[in-house]
């Protein structure tokens, strides 16, 4: 469907073309783990490795566009910055806020110490 | 009397109430009744409140009511509900209690509509299936075999199988839209901002957008009027320019509706093809007239999306991590880095686990500009497409899905072939815009949704074209769900 593309073939409805595949790394997807804070199971970054690689690929569509002298949108409806009173107001009690918090201890969340 | 819920559409509801036919614990009970009969098998509902629902239906028939007062509602699990269980579908929430409403949940209760529940849902809204939730898959009413769409396939099932007449969910892609194509029923994402995000998990916060569920449109606009008001606790919401009415045109005449040709390409089956076509030629029929449009970036959407929706989710999900809220996973000698990447190992499933990877490395440093940036300046071009396009037609029309609903299991091992059920309905989020999905027929005896896609805040434009339609259709309520 993508014009201008090196067409490669068709997989699902509305897929993409299909560039070559992104190389994405072992490494690549320890480190973007880390990143994120998500720890993997060797078999979970074996998966994440080939499917990240696939969904990239799909994406290598965009590449080919010429987008040089366009702006980007990161708020469709364009956003003004919106401003309040800077007057003190209740917030929630602490008591409340600690409500659902997995392990609490003097008006604190308690996370380990290092 | 016993009251058969199937079918059964909030203005009838409100019929009965009125004349006093019915009070509203008879109402309530009558769907809680069904819920508990019918839902184990379909599985719509995550948890049903029936002590407290049948308490709020007495105080009504106590005190008098009026409007919508006393009919029942259903909200996705991702909308706060102060005091009672929300969970995103995600294994990282269960058991939080959220200390606040979400704002369109301030607004039902304000309208006193009855809250039945919280319905299932792909884990933070990440999915087109409904088989993404921690708690089990939902079916859908038309064939238990297939699914009902999502993320918000929950409320879907619950408005098709007669469980509640109305129902609330969330379209950051679709996720309004395709459901209800697939169970066939009415479901509007309004212009981004229509309603208040406050209390909604927040999955893509430039996407994200409530929106209702209902048997018609007239019952999908008295719902929207209910929910839509600016709300100073999400700055992005704002004041429709004009209030929400309830449709009661039955002819197209003068209505401009454009077609973008190029994008039914993308894989749309000839069933939905057959029953599209069926349904512009009712317009054409009410006086409507049908041209082409171009929006030739529109097939960029779905590849766009899908660096935008993740870089935004990984980034909102940043919060979920052991130690405010939800799930902790810690072992003896843990630092804070270890209990954060065990708590959400063990709390998000692979499909989040995937946003957040993609997300994440479409961020990362060397990385951002060559794909978030891309992405981001696609959008722009997509806004202009429509823009352009809003120039010369009133309303643009797609089938909502390319397919109709597939089998359970069927994509789920193929994440891009999930995602492509998303190609028609990422457009218009993309660029704010609201739509909305009526069932147009039935292919191969499933439903087909049609899709119509309008400027920013022509919500009423669209519910008028969508009411005259759906009155050319004659898909009786009644009859939607397969016996």
């Amino acid at each position: 469907m993508s014009r201008g593309a090196a067409a490669v073939g068709e997989s699902a409805p509305g897929a993409s073309v299909i560039l070559p595949a992104v190389a994405i790394t072992r490494d690549d997807v320890l480190h973007v783990a880390r990143l994120a804070r998500l720890s993997l199971t060797d078999e979970e970054a074996a998966t994440m490795e080939g499917q990240l690689s696939t969904i990239l690929g799909h994406v290598e569509a965009l590449a080919g566009l010429d987008l040089a002298a366009v702006e980007p949108t990161a708020h469709a409806l364009g956003s003004q910055h919106v401003t309040r009173p800077d007057a003190a107001r209740p917030s929630w009690p602490l008591d409340v806020v600690l409500e659902n918090a997995p392990a609490a201890q003097d008006g604190a969340f308690r996370v380990p110490a290092t | 009397m016993t009251l058969d819920t199937r079918g059964l559409t909030a203005e009838r509801c409100i019929q009965l109430l009125d004349a006093r036919e019915i009070s509203c614990r008879e109402l309530v009970s009558a769907y809680l009744d069904r819920i508990d009969r019918e839902d184990g098998p379909i599985h719509a509902f995550l948890r049903t409140r029936r002590e407290l629902a049948l308490a709020e239906a007495d105080v009504l028939d106590r005190d008098g009511r009026s409007g919508l007062a006393g009919v029942p509602i259903a909200f996705k699990d991702i909308l706060c509900t102060r005091g009672e269980e929300t969970t995103a579908g995600s294994r990282i929430l269960a058991g939080h209690h959220p200390i606040y409403d979400a704002g369109c949940v301030t607004r039902a209760k304000k309208a006193w509509l009855i809250a039945l529940g919280k319905t299932n849902m792909d884990e933070f809204a990440m999915g087109s299936s409904t088989e993404n939730s921690a708690f089990g898959v939902t079916h859908n009413p038309w064939a238990p075999d297939r699914v009902p769409g999502g993320s918000s396939g929950g409320s879907s099932a619950a408005v098709a199988a007669g469980f509640t007449p109305l129902a609330l969910g969330t379209d950051t892609g679709g996720s309004i839209r395709q459901p209800a194509a697939l169970c066939g029923v009415v479901g509007m994402k309004p212009t981004y901002g229509a309603v208040s995000r406050y209390g909604l998990i927040a999955f893509a916060s430039s996407l994200d957008q409530v929106g209702p569920f209902a048997l018609t449109v007239r019952d999908c606009a008295l719902l929207l009027s209910a929910i839509v008001a600016h709300d100073p606790c999400d700055t992005t919401s704002v004041a429709m320019p004009e209030p929400v009415r309830v449709p009661d045109q039955d002819a197209l005449s003068g209505v401009r509706i454009g077609v973008p040709r190029a994008l039914l390409e993308q894989g749309v089956e000839p069933g939905v093809r057959a029953s599209f076509e069926e349904s512009l030629g009712h317009a054409e029929g009410l006086g409507a007239a049908i041209s082409e449009v171009a929006l030739p970036n529109a097939e960029h959407a779905l590849p766009a999306y899908y660096l935008i929706a993740p870089a935004e989710a990984s980034a909102n999900l940043a919060r979920f991590d052991g130690v405010r809220f939800g799930l902790r996973v810690e072992e003896p000698g843990d630092s804070v880095a270890d209990m954060y990447g065990r708590t959400r190992a063990a709390g998000f499933g692979d499909e989040v686990k995937r946003r957040i990877m993609l997300g994440t490395y479409a961020l990362s440093a060397g990385y951002y500009d060559a794909y978030y940036g891309m992405a981001q300046r696609v959008r722009t071009m997509i806004r202009r497409d429509f823009d352009s396009a809003f120039a010369g037609v009133d309303l643009i029309a797609t089938p909502t899905s390319p397919t109709v609903a597939f089998g359970i299991g069927e994509r789920i091992d193929d994440p891009w072939a999930m995602y492509a059920s998303d190609v028609l309905t990422v457009p218009a989020n993309l660029a704010g815009l609201p739509g909305i999905s009526i069932p147009g027929g039935l292919a191969d005896g499933l439903p087909v949704g049609f899709q119509l896609i309008g400027p920013a805040f022509s919500e009423n434009r669209i519910l008028e074209a969508a009411h005259a339609l759906e009155q050319a259709i004659g898909f009786d309520p009644v009859l939607r769900v397969a016996a």
